[in-house]
């Protein structure tokens, strides 16, 4: 390849908990980093500008644009990708939301849309529908029209209500 | 979910049957790999001594290109070959997009790299392959282009007067196409009638936007000649012909594979300059060569949409009844007509369509297709319906607002009724039969009209300002060869399915129409389970690869269900005929006296189980030697499907829009939509339901939202996401969907298409709801997207 040295460095980080070490080049992007130097082809590149969220992936437990983001940010990081969730079985119940709403068609968006769905349940478990509809309303699905979406979220969000009620009542 | 149609007495007995999947919404079976991240979209693929491709893009509107000097980007560490339209001229002929029935229509050779002249801000000129697309733009940068930049055509209004510059000079002016209907006698229906409403619509261009950008991966093996293409595409054996022809390859040594497809919305249906020129490099240098676009390179060279003027007169009897009506339809298609379908088809069916849901005969219209230096634009979703039936359904609205009539009873006065079919329209579409009366009252109680009105008016008296707009459509479905193939495009319209029974019992089913997300392969293995009589869990469904399915058209135009989903459920039909056949062999009875349901071979009669199906593969297989000495089993079937007996399978909707305009900012708020179409029996409700409502947002996008917006010089303005707005979770409403079953009875399966039902009403209904809003106000408007600066225009408060 014809890249000089000086534009390249060193990183180490976790995704999805294994630590990867890797040279990369300084303007390389994470998601082009995590789809070209670790073949995890679930994040997909949108729009390359900030706006489709089609590249979500988590960093340190936030969201983040995977192509606004460089990997040589990501040293020291720890990183999730739908890969990694999936391996995990943590988005389960959200998943099974999807299929049963039919809330993905192409499935290009779907991997993005999981983990915002994810983050937005976990940070404000009360949303209602509205609620829903702008906590999503950084991911672009041009399928769907995004009703089944928010449906399958309102749905989980229910059943993690529920479920955590149930946990906490004393037996 | 909402698919309660009417229950008819025309049902098939196949679908009918207790075990049938028909109507029933089980989940798809490649949701799961989807949800997992599994998808393998093209890009995803990877092949050894893959290289990958950037372009050079014209930067200029209308320019001539003096010189190109590619030292620089040669010399780049990593660029393997710099390539110009010169070095492709051996390997890939050139093509023109006209079809033989769209008479008189002109376009210019196009060729996979602009030589001598770009003709729009995007065009490819030249391009560098590299070791990695970041290095092939590296090298594009380094490339070093003197252009004479020339006057641009832009405005298709004038894109015929004698003082604009020709694009194409050979072709003597910058009309593609054009084309004069008459139905009836149009001026005689003007001289009568009590009153005339006359308004001018822009319909402004947009484009598809799939997530998926366009992407193509070919890999060519020059010691057999041999040419693999992963493409994100809708028509893999339209590729593998066009490939084979202009390449010079046998057709058999082309093969197109479409992986998971991240959306298309014809967008990915047509030959695109960059696609073709990445295949010829590709042959070029003996190695597989990827191209993804970019989003700015899509904004500047996916096909865009519409871009039409329509001035429109509506002629009526004071009462409400239609006497006729005069259309003028001006499009502007960008420098070249898309090949192979043609840029012609947008206009031609905007003006053909626009009357049809009204049973008036008096129709005159004239359309005009012109050239400018802008990108291409061709069919995307819903091609011209969005158009005309926003044009008719505002044009009906504003005269029943001016005779002071109620909108639904001034449709239900015109509508073609139960009692006229079959029915050929004032354009001479022919309609089987039609439900607009069962699907507008339906629609009517579905969203609570009535009380909407009223909740409307009362609000007004508070100075909010809501608005409800109907819009009633019809929608072309599964077209036989009047659309493409008598015209000398090398299209498919018939299609295939092959069926074949695995040793274990499993059915694998492949076929010509494709995925992209729509449902196609979950629609497909319901329509086969029932007819062959397994779970629907053992059918097996491989779309997208021409080496290995049958020869079809893929999917546009509504056409999966209606011609994929029959084809499916003869070849469903015959292999249940030749098993029941085996299994009388092996059980020495009459097949007549057999069934096979969920999977066993039963009794007919008694439904006691005889067989399972994994022993008959067993014997049929590994033991034929145990069956009779002249029996040979079949276990591999196929049949294919071409409407025959009409040229497309029509459907029909109306839709409602809610909304409210804020007169001081100009905002629409989107407060609720309802639609109740009717696309024949419905396989899997879920699936039609949801494509109601993507296809309906695609259509609000356009009514509100999208548009790519060029400056004098041909600059598009709006080349990313931040500037060219779709339609985002937080401003889109709940969309509710109501169905009415008119199966068709031309086909076994009575299915139709649903595709492009939603953006066939929604800018429509959109329209209308802005203009009931806006009209105690005494505004009105007639162009789209309606963006704040639109209303305020209209309500005079922006000059």
């Amino acid at each position: 390849m014809g890249v000089r040295p000086e534009t390249e460095m060193e990183i180490a980080l976790t995704v999805n908990g294994v630590t990867v070490r890797r040279r990369v080049e300084a303007r390389k992007s994470l998601v082009d980093f995590l789809r070209e130097d670790l073949e995890l082809t679930g994040s997909h590149v949108g729009c390359e500008h900030g706006v489709c969220g089609a590249c979500t992936v988590k960093v340190d437990g936030a969201l983040a644009r995977g192509c606004l983001t460089l990997a040589v940010q990501c040293d020291g990081s720890r990183v999730e990708t739908i890969e990694g969730v999936t391996a995990s079985g943590e988005l389960d119940d959200l998943k099974a939301a999807f299929a049963g709403t039919n809330g993905l068609q192409c499935g290009f968006c779907t991997p993005a849309m999981l983990l915002t769905a994810d983050v937005l349940l976990r940070d404000e478990p009360g949303l209602d529908a509205d609620g829903i509809r702008r906590g999503l309303s950084g991911n672009y699905c041009r399928c769907t029209g995004y009703h089944a979406i928010v449906e399958a979220v309102l749905a989980t969000a229910r059943l993690r209500a529920e479920k955590s009620t149930a946990d906490r009542t004393p037996r | 979910m909402t698919a309660e149609g009417a229950t008819r007495p025309d049902r098939n007995e196949v679908i009918a049957q207790a075990d049938s999947y028909i109507g029933k919404s089980p989940v798809r079976p490649q949701a799961r790999r989807l949800l997992d991240g599994r998808g393998s979209f093209t890009d995803d693929v990877r092949l050894p001594r893959m290289l990958h491709v950037a372009f050079l893009r014209s930067p200029h509107a209308h320019a001539r290109i003096v010189s190109l000097d590619a030292a620089a980007a040669r010399a780049l560490p990593g660029v393997v070959r710099v390539v110009t339209g010169e070095d492709l001229s051996g390997i890939c002929a050139g093509w023109v997009g006209t079809l033989a029935h769209f008479q008189g229509m002109k376009s210019a050779m196009q060729h996979p790299l602009a030589r001598g002249l770009a003709t729009w801000q995007g065009e490819p000129v030249a391009a560098v392959v590299a070791e990695s697309r970041a290095l092939a733009e590296d090298g594009v940068a380094r490339l070093a282009v003197e252009w004479a930049p020339l006057p641009a055509v832009t405005d298709a209004e004038t894109a015929l007067d004698p003082a604009t510059p020709v694009i194409h000079p050979d072709l003597g002016d910058n009309l593609a196409f054009s084309l004069e209907l008459a139905s009836g006698d149009a001026a005689r229906a003007f001289a009568e009638a009590d009153h005339v409403v006359r308004d001018t619509f822009w319909m402004g261009r947009h484009t598809g936007v799939t997530l998926e950008p366009r992407s193509i991966l070919a890999a060519f093996d020059p010691s057999e000649r041999r040419l693999t293409v992963y493409h994100s595409f809708q028509a893999p054996h339209m590729m593998q012909d066009v490939l084979a022809r202009h390449l010079g390859l046998p057709e058999s040594h082309v093969r197109v594979i479409c992986p998971d497809v991240g959306g298309s919305f014809g967008i990915k249906v047509h030959i695109y300059p960059d696609e073709m020129a990445t295949c010829a490099i590709a042959v070029l240098l003996g190695r597989p060569v990827k191209f993804v676009a970019d989003r700015l390179e899509s904004f500047q060279s996916d096909i865009h949409a519409r871009d039409h003027r329509v001035t429109a007169e509506l002629a009526l009897r004071r009462d409400g009844t239609m006497l006729g009506m005069r259309l003028d339809d001006l499009t502007g298609i960008g420098p070249y007509s898309v090949y192979p379908r043609t840029s012609a088809v947008e206009g031609n069916q905007t003006v053909r369509l626009t009357p049809g849901v009204y049973r008036f005969r008096d129709y005159a219209a004239r359309l005009r297709v012109v050239f400018q230096n802008k990108t291409p634009m061709c069919q995307y979703r819903a091609v011209g319906h969005p158009v005309a039936f926003a044009v008719m359904e505002a044009m009906v609205d504003r005269a029943a607002r001016e005779l002071g009539l109620d909108p639904v009873e001034i449709r239900r006065r015109n509508y073609v009724t139960a009692d006229m079919y079959p029915y050929t329209s004032q354009t001479g579409y022919f309609f089987e039969r039609l439900s607009h009366e069962e699907c507008l009252d339906k629609l009517l109680a579905l969203s609570d009209y009535r009380a909407r009105c009223a909740e409307r008016d009362r609000l007004r008296a508070e100075g909010v300002y809501r608005g409800l707009g109907l819009c009633a459509f019809i929608e072309l479905t599964t077209p036989g060869p009047a659309f493409y193939g008598v015209g000398g495009a090398r299209i498919s319209s018939q299609d295939g399915c092959t069926l074949k029974l695995e040793p274990g019992g499993g059915v694998t089913c492949t076929t010509g129409v494709t995925e992209q997300g729509q449902g196609t392969e979950a629609m497909l293995a319901q329509v086969v389970a029932t007819a062959v009589g397994v779970p629907m869990e053992q059918v097996r469904v491989l779309t997208g690869d021409t080496l290995v399915s049958p020869y079809g058209g893929g999917t546009w135009a509504s056409r999966g269900a209606g011609i994929g989903g029959e084809a499916a459920l003869q070849s469903g039909k015959a292999l249940k005929g030749n098993i029941l056949r085996v299994a009388g062999a092996m059980l020495s009875c009459e097949p007549d006296d057999l069934d096979l349901r969920r999977g066993k071979i039963v009794d007919a009669a008694t439904g006691e189980v005889r067989l399972d199906l994994a022993e008959l593969g067993r014997v049929a297989y590994f033991r034929p030697d145990t069956l009779p000495k002249d029996f040979q089993s079949e276990l591999t079937v196929t049949r294919h499907y071409v409407p025959r007996h009409q040229g497309f399978a029509f459907t029909n909707g109306i839709q409602l829009a809610h909304v409210e305009v804020d007169p001081g900012t100009g905002f629409v708020r989107l407060l609720g939509h309802w639609a109740v179409e009717d696309c024949g029996r419905i396989i899997n409700p879920r699936l039609v339901d949801e494509q109601l409502r993507g296809a309906i947002v695609q259509g609000i996008g356009a009514a509100l939202y999208e548009h790519c917006v060029y400056d004098a010089a041909g600059q598009l303005l709006t080349g990313t996401m931040a500037d060219y707005l779709v339609p985002m979770a937080a401003e889109m409403p709940d969309i509710v969907v109501g169905h009415v079953e008119t199966p068709t009875a031309y086909a076994e399966g009575g299915f139709k298409g649903a595709g492009e039902a939603g953006t066939a009403g929604a800018p429509g209904a959109v329209l209308n709801a802005v203009n009931d809003a806006l009209a105690p106000l005494g505004a009105r408007v007639t162009r789209q997207p309606i963006t704040p600066d639109v209303v305020l225009r209209a309500l005079g408060v922006l000059r």
